[in-house]
């Protein structure tokens, strides 16, 4: 495949590209690369924005008619309780993706700090962490959402916190594994006998080498925490209406499909279109770097 | 062997313990207990404490831990909070239809994507490997519920070729109800498979990377002789192990699909339990489906040890 030839990679995924031009471009974004980032970007944009663009509110009921497209709503039309559809997939937008947003944050910072800290102190404190980590991951991980809600009951901060909570075992497990080969490298046993302290060697020397791969994982789970959260909106036990998510919005509308209205569809082609454009985001991402994550962390 | 296959015994077992420790321990996260957050704030003081003693809460949790415990495994699940019905005859009917669900999806997409996957693996590099390799990173990124509704649309709405919910009648024949349940399976089907297609393209490449591989192709075996006497036995091992991961993705499928479909399964009647927040009702419909999900593991282990030569001859 010639270099210059970047159209020709749209319809491929760029996973099977070979190895050798990946060297000699290294950070050159292909087409799928760019597709993604002006999903991402303009998805961005109406979360950030959103009650300047939509048209009306998140709740206000704009007609008396159901799943028709009126005069009074934007060019999506009506939901089931005759709210503007557009005006709820852009605030939509915003609740889905910040609340994923703050989740993988959480996940990721305690993630990587406690694996951080358990491959460097070794020990009981790795036994300790590992096997809570472990334990937890004994769970299918919906199941654990549930019995978590259905013993605390539900609410914004509940959701977030039990998302971030098994996101972060999976954050635990490669960081620590990750750091654990960093730090039997010599320029970690150069830093400590420098006298280096834990925190320092952590900053200085294990985070900027794991750095890629983590990044991709940043990617992977952001795209696992809306599909997440969107998925127990959709149960009924995430954002509660009238708060608009894209999950919730797809339980509200379903039985709209059977008189031919898709509203149930949209938001969950917005979110589809969300996680496809991270996954191929990631998925150029890897193979453009030369580190890769071991295979069997990912899931 | 039989060393090797004790200890994954035991090991399966200490994790069921250690489930069941978690699940009851879910409901003692909060302050304050069942009674009073299931009552709500307002209730009077006297309403509260009735129901603490109706459901034993004014024991220590150790004690009411045990007798949850004990009454697990002699099958006595306790009693539901919403309906004060027996949970076992809550869950009878239920369960059966889950495994239903759940049994005729793996017979479709376990041999189909591991198919699928070895396909990809013999033409690794071909348009064939990269059409699938997209398909699945697709059928990946797409929600399950997005899934459902589109097919719904489809299907039953513009198509009206299959029922959009699905209607368990009594006596009905095998060939009918896989008719009305052809939707939610299809939709399972296609959330299971995806990831299992791509991981046993890994497996099989990844074997197809070792020396003997290449010895073979060196001494002139024909490509469907590798793929099929040389590296498919050796792949066996992280296939059934591919296959009973994927299995658990099934179990969250289960979850979103029933829901989708407002079909009458047991993931369906604890995600109304967890709404309602039936406790007892949630904690054993977790442990069923955290059971099963323990025990495929150690099927898929033991399977894994009992196909490997490496593993069944030492010890």
């Amino acid at each position: 495949m010639s270099t210059g030839n970047t159209d020709s990679t749209i319809s491929m995924a760029p996973s099977e590209e070979s190895n050798g031009k990946a060297k000699t471009d290294n950070l050159r974004l292909t087409m799928t690369a760019w597709i993604a980032i002006a999903i991402l970007s303009f998805w961005l944009f109406v979360a950030v924005f959103a009650p300047l663009l939509a048209p009306h509110g998140e709740g206000e009921m704009v007609s008396m008619e159901s799943f028709k497209v009126v005069e009074e709503a934007s060019f999506l039309g009506t939901d089931y309780l005759g709210r503007d559809v557009l005006s709820r997939i852009i605030y939509g937008a915003r609740m889905t993706l910040g609340l994923a947003l703050i989740a993988t944050l959480l996940s990721f910072s305690t993630g990587i700090v406690l694996g951080f800290v358990a491959a460097i102190s070794k020990g009981w404190v790795d036994q300790a962490l590992s096997r809570t980590v472990d334990a937890i991951m004994a769970f299918p991980s919906i199941m654990l959402a549930l019995i978590i809600i259905g013993g605390v009951g539900t609410s914004l901060t509940v959701v977030v916190f039990t998302v971030a909570m098994i996101d972060a075992t999976r954050v635990y497990r490669l960081s620590r594994a990750l750091a654990l080969d960093a730090s039997v490298m010599d320029y970690v046993n150069v830093a400590e006998a420098r006298g280096e302290g834990v925190m320092w060697i952590m900053l200085h020397e294990i985070l900027p080498n794991t750095i890629v791969p983590l990044a991709a994982e940043f990617g992977i789970r952001y795209t696992f925490a809306i599909l997440f959260i969107s998925s127990l909106s959709f149960l009924g036990l995430g954002v509660q209406p009238p708060g608009a998510d894209w999950g919730v919005m797809v339980k509200e509308n379903l039985q709209g499909l059977l008189y031919g209205a898709p509203a149930a569809l949209l938001p969950a082609f917005c979110i589809t279109t969300v996680s496809v454009a991270v996954n191929l985001l990631v998925d150029w991402f890897l193979h453009r770097s030369s580190t890769m994550i071991p295979g069997e962390l990912m899931e | 062997m039989t060393f090797a296959i004790l200890r994954r015994l035991g090991l399966g077992l200490v994790t069921m313990w250690v489930v069941s420790l978690l699940v009851f321990a879910s409901t003692e996260i909060l302050p304050g207990d069942v009674a009073e957050s299931v009552l709500g704030k307002d209730a009077p003081d006297e309403v509260v404490a009735a129901m603490r003693e109706r459901l034993g809460l004014d024991r220590p949790p150790l004690v009411r831990y045990w007798d949850w415990l004990s009454g697990l495994m002699v099958g006595d699940l306790g009693v539901s909070l919403g309906s004060g019905r027996e949970i076992t005859e809550l869950i009878d009917q239920r369960i059966w239809n889950t495994v239903r669900l759940a049994s005729i999806t793996a017979v479709i997409a376990v041999p189909l994507s591991v198919f699928l996957g070895l396909l990809a693996a013999m033409k690794a590099g071909t348009i064939l490997d990269r059409s699938i390799s997209i398909g699945t990173l697709c059928v990946i990124s797409v929600p399950e519920f997005f899934m459902a509704a589109l097919l719904v649309f489809v299907f039953a709405v513009q198509l009206r070729w299959l029922p959009a919910l699905p209607i368990l009648r009594p006596g009905q024949s095998f060939l009918s109800s896989l008719n009305s349940l052809a939707l939610p399976i299809v939709t399972l089907t296609f959330a299971v498979m995806a990831h299992m297609t791509r991981m046993t393209r890994n497996a099989v490449i990844n074997v197809l990377s070792s020396a003997y591989i290449e010895m073979a192709l060196l001494k002139g075996v024909p490509n469907y002789r590798i793929i099929l006497l040389h590296a498919f036995p050796n792949a066996l091992s992280p296939i059934i192990n591919v296959i009973a991961l994927n299995l658990a993705y099934l179990i969250a499928g289960v979850v979103i699909v029933e829901t989708a479909f407002s079909y009458p399964g047991l993931a369906r009647l604890m995600v109304d339990a967890v709404s309602t927040r039936d406790i007892p009702l949630v904690q054993a419909c977790g442990m069923i489906f955290c059971a099963t999900y323990v025990l495929l593991n150690l099927l898929a282990d033991i399977l894994s040890i009992l196909s490997n030569p490496r593993l069944r001859t030492s010890q």
